[in-house]
Parts: C-alpha cells; sequence; structure tokens
C-alpha cells in the first residue's frame, strides 16, 4: 500500500507536471529549433511571439466568453486558438518582411540576426504590454480537473490523491497532435521536404529549384502556430503574464541546445530532459521517500535539493554539461 | 569633419540635458546625467567585448548585480551577531563546496575514460552535496534568525562605498573568469545563452540567499560618498550662502549633492576611457581586432585565442561590475528584484551598437543619448498620446488604455531605434576607425 502511495504521489507532484511542462517546453523548442535550421540563427524573440500568439489568444477567448460562447468542459480558449494563430503569424511575416528579409539579401552574419532579434524582442514586448498591459490574466474556463485528488482517494480508496487538470491533459493531448502534424508535414509532404532539403544544404537546394522565400514563409507560419499553441498552453495551465513568456526563453533554448539545435527530434527529447530535471531537482522529496522507504529510514528534513527559484540554474546546469560534453546535443544538431 | 561631427553630436546630449533642466526640472537633468555617466561605463565595458572581441555577451546584468553586491559587502556595517552566529559555518560549507568542485575535476583529469570515471564523479559530487548541505543549511538558519527584520545577514566591512566600486570590478572578474574558462569556448549564439543563463542564477541567488545581502527584504541605507541632503539643510553656513544667492535651500542642496555624485562619476567615467582608449590603440588592441575580424588568420600567426578572449571577457565584466557597483551607491540601496534582463542587458546592448560598436567614444554617446530616451520617451509619450486623444470623449474605455499604456512605450521606441541603426547606419552614430 505505501508503495503505491509512493508511486501514486511521485505521479501527482512530479511525472504529472513534469510532463505537462516538457510538452510545452518542446512546443517551444521546436520553434526555435525550426528557425535555426532554416533561418540559421537563434530567434531571442521567440518568447515574446510567444507571448503576442497568447495575448491574441486571450483577447478572443475573452470576446467569445462574453458573446456565451463556450466549449463546455473544455477551455473556450481551445477555441480562440486559430484566432491567436492568425494573429502571430500575421505579426511574424511582417517582422520578417521588414525586418529579417533585408539581413538575409545581404547575407548577413548569424549574430548581427541575434542582435536585430533582439530588436524584434523589444519590440514584440512593448506591443504586447501596450495591447494587454503587464497584469497577470486569466482566461481559463471549462472544467478545472479531469479527476480530483479527492475522486482519486474515493475511487482507490489510498490515502494519497492524484489530481489532473484538464489543463495539463489538454497540453499533452495538443501537443502529441501538433508534433504529430509536424513530422507528417516535414517528412511526407512536398513543402516540408523542400524545408529539410533547403536545412540541410541551402545550395544544393537553391539549385534543385527550391524557392527559399516560400521556405522562409512556410517556416514563419509553423513557427507561428507552434509558438501560439505552447504560449496559450502554457498560459492556461499556469497563468498569463506577458513577463513569464521573456522568462521561459532560457529553458527553451536549453532544450533546443540539448536535443541539438535544428534537429526537431532532439527539441522534444530536450524539452521533457529539462522539465523532467527542473521538476525533480526541485522537488521536495519528503513524502515521497517517507512511503517508500522503511519508517526507520523516513526523511526529517524536506529532502529538497534546490529551492524551487532556483529552476533556471537546473536548465543552466544541464545545457552547460551538454555543451562541454557533447556540443551538438543529443541528437546531434547542426552548426552553422 | 568626423571630429566636428563628433562633437556636434555631444553637444547635441548636452543640449538635450540641458533643455530637460529648463522644461521639466534641474534635478531631472542631473538625475540623467548620472544615470548616463555610468550606462556610459556600462556601454564601454560591452563595446570592449564585442566592438574590440566580438564576444557576445548578454550576461550583463548578472555583472551589475556583482556590484551592487560589492557594496553592500564593503560598505555596510558588520553584524557580529550573525558572525558568531554561522560566519564559521557560511565559510565552511563554501570551501567544502569548492573543495567538492575541485575534487570532481581531479577525478575527471586523472582517471581513466570509461564507467569508473563516471561513477566516481557522481559519487564525489553526491556526497559533496549532501555534506555541504549538512553544514550550510544550520549556518544560513542561524544567521537568518539574527534580528531578521533591520539585519539577518553578515553585513559588510563597514569600509568608504567608493572602496566598493574597484571591489565590484574584481567581484565581477572574478565570476567573468569562472564563466569565461567554461563558456568561452562556445559558439557565439552558445556563448549568448550561456551568459543569459548565469546572469539569472546570479540574479536568483542575490534574491534567495538572504544570508548574503537579505535577498528580496533588500539592503537600504547604503553608505553615500557624497555628503547627505538633511545634513546641508541642517548647516547654518550653508543655509546662509544659498540664501545670500536668493536660492530655494532644499533644491539647492539635492542639486548639490549629484552635482557632487556627477563629478565623481565623470572622474571615474574619464580614466576607464582613458584607458579603455590606450588599450584600443595599442599592439594590444589591434591583435583583438586581428582576432576578431579573422580567428583562423589570428590562430595562424601564433595568437592564443582562447586566451586574449579569455583575457578581455574578465576586463570588460570588470568595468560592468564597477558600473554596477556604482548605480548601486546612487540609488543607495540594493533591490535584487529589481534587476530585469531588458533594462539592464539588452538596453545596455541598444547603447553599444547605436553608438558605434568597436568605439569607445561612441559607446559613451550611446550610453547617454539611450539613456535619456528610456527615461524621457515617457513624458514625451504622454505629450503625444494627450494631443492624440484630445478628441475623444474624457473617461472612454479607450483614452483610459491608451494612457495607461504610454508607460510601456520606451520598450518599443528602444527596439525601434535598435532597428533603424542596424538597418541604416550599421557602424552606428561614431563608428570604428
Amino acid at each position: 500500500m505505501d508503495f503505491l502511495n509512493a508511486i501514486v504521489a511521485l505521479s501527482n507532484f512530479v511525472l504529472v507536471p513534469a510532463i505537462a511542462y516538457g510538452s510545452q517546453l518542446a512546443l517551444g523548442a521546436l520553434g526555435v529549433t525550426l528557425i535555426y535550421g532554416i533561418l540559421r540563427f537563434s530567434n531571442f524573440a521567440h518568447g515574446d511571439t510567444m507571448a503576442f500568439g497568447a495575448m491574441a489568444t486571450v483577447g478572443m477567448t475573452w470576446w467569445l466568453q462574453s458573446m456565451g460562447v463556450n466549449l463546455g468542459p473544455l477551455p473556450t480558449a481551445l477555441l480562440a486558438l486559430p484566432f491567436g494563430i492568425m494573429a502571430a503569424g500575421f505579426l511574424v511575416l511582417m517582422t520578417d518582411r521588414m525586418v529579417y528579409r533585408f539581413y538575409r539579401q545581404q547575407k548577413s552574419k548569424p549574430v548581427i540576426l541575434v542582435i536585430v532579434s533582439m530588436g524584434v524582442m523589444f519590440i514584440t514586448n512593448g506591443i504586447v504590454r501596450f495591447i494587454i498591459g503587464p497584469q497577470e490574466r486569466q482566461f481559463a474556463d471549462g472544467e478545472r480537473f479531469l479527476i480530483s485528488a479527492r475522486d482519486f482517494k474515493q475511487m482507490t480508496g489510498l490515502d494519497e490523491g492524484l489530481a489532473i487538470k484538464t489543463t495539463q491533459a489538454i497540453t499533452v493531448i495538443t501537443a502529441i497532435i501538433i508534433v504529430a502534424l509536424l513530422f507528417w508535414f516535414l517528412n511526407k509532404t512536398r513543402t516540408g521536404k523542400s524545408m529539410r532539403a533547403y536545412s540541410d544544404n541551402e545550395d544544393l537546394a537553391l539549385l534543385s529549384g527550391i524557392n527559399p522565400e516560400r521556405v522562409v514563409m512556410v517556416t514563419w507560419l509553423i513557427v507561428a502556430a507552434l509558438a501560439t499553441i505552447a504560449g496559450t498552453l502554457y498560459g492556461l495551465d499556469k497563468t498569463f503574464k506577458p513577463f513569464t513568456y521573456f522568462q521561459l526563453l532560457l529553458p527553451i533554448f536549453a532544450s533546443a541546445i540539448v536535443g541539438g539545435l535544428g534537429s526537431p527530434v532532439g527539441a522534444i527529447a530536450g524539452g521533457f530532459v529539462v522539465a523532467f530535471s527542473e521538476v525533480t531537482i526541485t522537488y521536495a522529496w519528503k513524502k515521497v521517500l517517507g512511503y517508500a522507504m522503511p519508517d526507520s529510514l523516513a526523511p526529517d528534513g524536506l529532502v529538497q535539493l534546490l529551492s524551487t527559484d532556483y529552476k533556471f540554474a537546473v536548465s543552466f546546469v544541464i545545457l552547460v554539461i551538454v555543451l562541454l560534453f557533447k556540443p551538438t546535443g543529443l541528437f546531434n544538431g547542426k552548426a552553422y | 569633419m568626423t571630429h566636428s561631427k563628433n562633437i556636434a553630436l555631444f553637444a547635441g546630449i548636452a543640449g538635450l540635458i540641458i533643455l530637460t533642466g529648463f522644461m521639466q526640472s534641474w534635478n531631472s537633468a542631473l538625475l540623467i546625467l548620472n544615470m548616463g555617466l555610468i550606462s556610459a561605463i556600462m556601454a564601454i565595458g560591452v563595446n570592449l567585448q564585442w566592438g574590440i572581441a566580438g564576444l557576445f555577451n548578454v550576461g550583463i546584468m548578472g555583472f551589475l548585480a556583482l556590484g551592487g553586491l560589492a557594496t553592500v559587502f564593503v560598505s555596510m556595517e558588520p553584524v557580529p551577531d550573525a558572525w558568531r552566529a554561522g560566519g564559521a559555518g557560511i565559510f565552511l560549507a563554501l570551501a567544502l563546496g569548492v573543495l567538492t568542485v575541485v575534487a570532481t575535476i581531479f577525478a575527471f583529469k586523472t582517471l581513466p575514460k570509461g564507467r569508473l570515471r563516471t561513477i566516481g564523479m557522481l559519487v564525489i559530487l553526491i556526497t559533496g552535496f549532501f555534506v555541504y548541505r549538512a553544514v550550510f543549511d544550520p549556518a544560513v538558519e542561524a544567521i537568518e534568525a539574527v534580528d531578521p527584520a533591520v539585519t539577518g545577514y553578515l553585513g559588510g566591512l563597514g569600509l568608504p562605498v567608493v572602496v566598493a566600486w574597484p571591489v565590484g570590478g574584481l567581484l565581477a572578474a572574478g565570476v567573468a573568469w569562472i564563466i569565461g574558462k567554461t563558456a568561452l569556448g562556445l559558439r557565439s549564439d552558445y556563448l549568448a545563452i550561456a551568459t543569459l543563463g548565469i546572469a539569472e542564477i546570479i540574479v536568483a541567488i542575490m534574491k534567495n540567499e538572504d544570508w548574503l545581502a537579505r535577498g528580496v527584504k533588500n539592503v537600504i541605507g547604503l553608505p553615500r560618498p557624497v555628503p547627505y541632503e538633511v545634513d546641508l539643510q541642517s548647516s547654518a553656513s550653508f543655509v546662509e550662502r544659498v540664501q545670500s544667492y536668493g536660492l530655494d535651500v532644499t533644491t539647492t542642496s539635492s542639486i548639490l549633492v549629484k552635482l557632487n555624485y556627477a563629478v565623481l562619476f565623470a572622474l571615474f567615467l574619464g580614466v576607464i576611457f582613458a584607458m579603455a582608449q590606450l588599450a584600443l590603440n595599442s599592439p594590444w588592441g589591434r591583435m583583438m581586432r586581428a582576432i576578431r575580424d579573422n580567428e583562423t588568420a589570428a590562430e595562424a600567426m601564433g595568437k592564443n585565442v582562447t586566451k586574449r578572449h579569455l583575457q578581455i571577457f574578465i576586463l570588460g565584466s570588470a568595468i560592468c561590475g564597477i558600473a554596477g557597483a556604482m548605480m548601486t551607491t546612487l540609488d543607495g540601496q540594493l533591490t535584487p528584484g529589481t534587476y530585469q534582463p531588458l533594462r539592464f542587458t539588452f538596453l545596455i546592448w541598444v547603447m553599444v551598437i547605436v553608438g558605434g560598436s568597436g568605439s569607445n567614444l561612441g559607446a559613451v554617446l550611446g550610453g547617454f543619448l539611450i539613456w535619456f530616451l528610456w527615461v524621457q520617451v515617457e513624458p514625451m509619450g504622454y505629450f503625444i498620446m494627450d494631443i492624440l486623444t484630445m478628441g475623444m470623449t474624457d473617461g472612454s474605455p479607450l483614452k483610459e488604455h491608451l494612457l495607461d499604456s504610454v508607460a510601456h512605450m520606451r520598450l518599443l521606441t528602444m527596439g525601434v531605434v535598435l532597428l533603424l541603426v542596424l538597418r541604416f547606419s550599421p557602424r552606428g552614430l561614431i563608428p570604428e576607425k
């Protein structure tokens, strides 16, 4: 019984949150890695693209809610998501046309593009704060829990409860669908194949008649969709606040680099590696160990390796270890 | 020709600040001047790394925060009770921590590659971590229990605060050495992410380790290198003198204090600028630029690129540390919660790029200009918004929202300025020669 309790407590406090957070990071990291693969620079504005897409979704959700439209047990935000994606897509295409294209034609060094993306980051951040303000915003509705801790206890008769929030379930399911779609697109469709070809070898791709501007445009649109979905899911799961998306930049980049920049599979793996490490290292293990170990050995302290305020440090240490020992990442990314 | 253009640019900045004095108040003009002087030092530090050596450091916030930490270490009075309670424990724990890391590196270097080495390193790290925590945690608890509302930390050395400025530089240099040793071999954008992370970690440590500098409870009332306004106002001779000129005592005292700061900062800026300029034009500076422009060629000429990079990374970070200490001194308090990357890392980058990367004079100009904009965009925004919304009825939600949002205009403006300069004048206002 104690063993089962230990497993349930572990799932409740570590596995479920880490899987949800990992999915969000994976979606974010996919966006970063695609930009890196196709446009060949690290996009510092990605966090703010997420904030922008999520903001558009939040606005649309509020409008739908005020019109009395809802999805019953599911959050209304899912209905508003396509609108958010369109808004983010419009934003990134505009910035590409007005900002990035010039440097692409100049064949500027990647580091210049990184600095340019810093400027875009400032502007996007300013726009988001201008439109929705810097405060926290609530936009989640529908059922709060898929299984609540009390129901679970009644169902199983265990002492520990397992709560799964609706948003966590939606996050994981959406992430699986999106990733499946993305890989189908990259591997099976003509445009997806030309994207991979362009990413592997630009000159050869150009020679075989691939239109680079089209590849770039499709990439931006996919990235906008990924960023909006990641941003909205994160906002549903936690809460929407423009500044948190900027702070997500570090774990997202850590995920992308740990997996290998430019490698979509790597981005997903990296997202989960980072999420699981963050959650396990900052979780207080007292409860789980209390169940799993015999009473005489049960720990006195919280058995928390690091306080939650240091979760940045975790993603960072993983990043440094990977960079030192396997600079191309777990899945052999590219280096331009 | 370029000389007269440079003079015109600096005269323009001076004019803007003087205009602020006439239109708003001399107090705000001097505030802009003081922070402009500090920003110029920060920009020189970043320019050394990016403009001259091509190192992409986005962890400036961390080095500024370290400088701020140094002011607490140096200038606050020590807390003897806290030292008695846990001083020894803390230092023992930190020594154990360092020992663990050294032992791990030793194991990594001496043991043969393979499973044995991996397991050995893990055992050392994990044991070391738990021993460290066992010594560290009680010591921290003991220190933080000492009068937590006022102290609850170890305090400083009680030395004059100006001593903290070079100490801040040294502290930043020390941390930069550790970072440089691990991260400088990385590609430019990896270095960027690494430094971004380290800056976040440094600020996180300062926020959470209350025994160090009270964390988010802030250290207030840092000693000043200049007289206090209240002391001036209560000094009979000062009041008499000011009144004989027919001036307001309160305003004059605060202006005098700010002028005092300005002279002190200008002195430091002058020295640092002169040193940076000498370094830039020395054989060492030429070598640095050669490495920046073509690493492979420089390496083929027998230059030790990694070592030079480490050197300039440490130097630039030290300058940022000095500037950070000066900034905290000017504020009179250390508030770790206010360190944000947009303001303390990316804004400095805008200064360097706009001023002209590779040119120290440009960095100084960029520091002043961007700081001026950062402060003044808000009032200018209100002015413009007032005109734009004049036709709307008072109290309409849109008008309220627009007026409320003006505060966020500065981020937008900085982004636009950065992009415009990068696009139309990529070498900046005062280009590198």
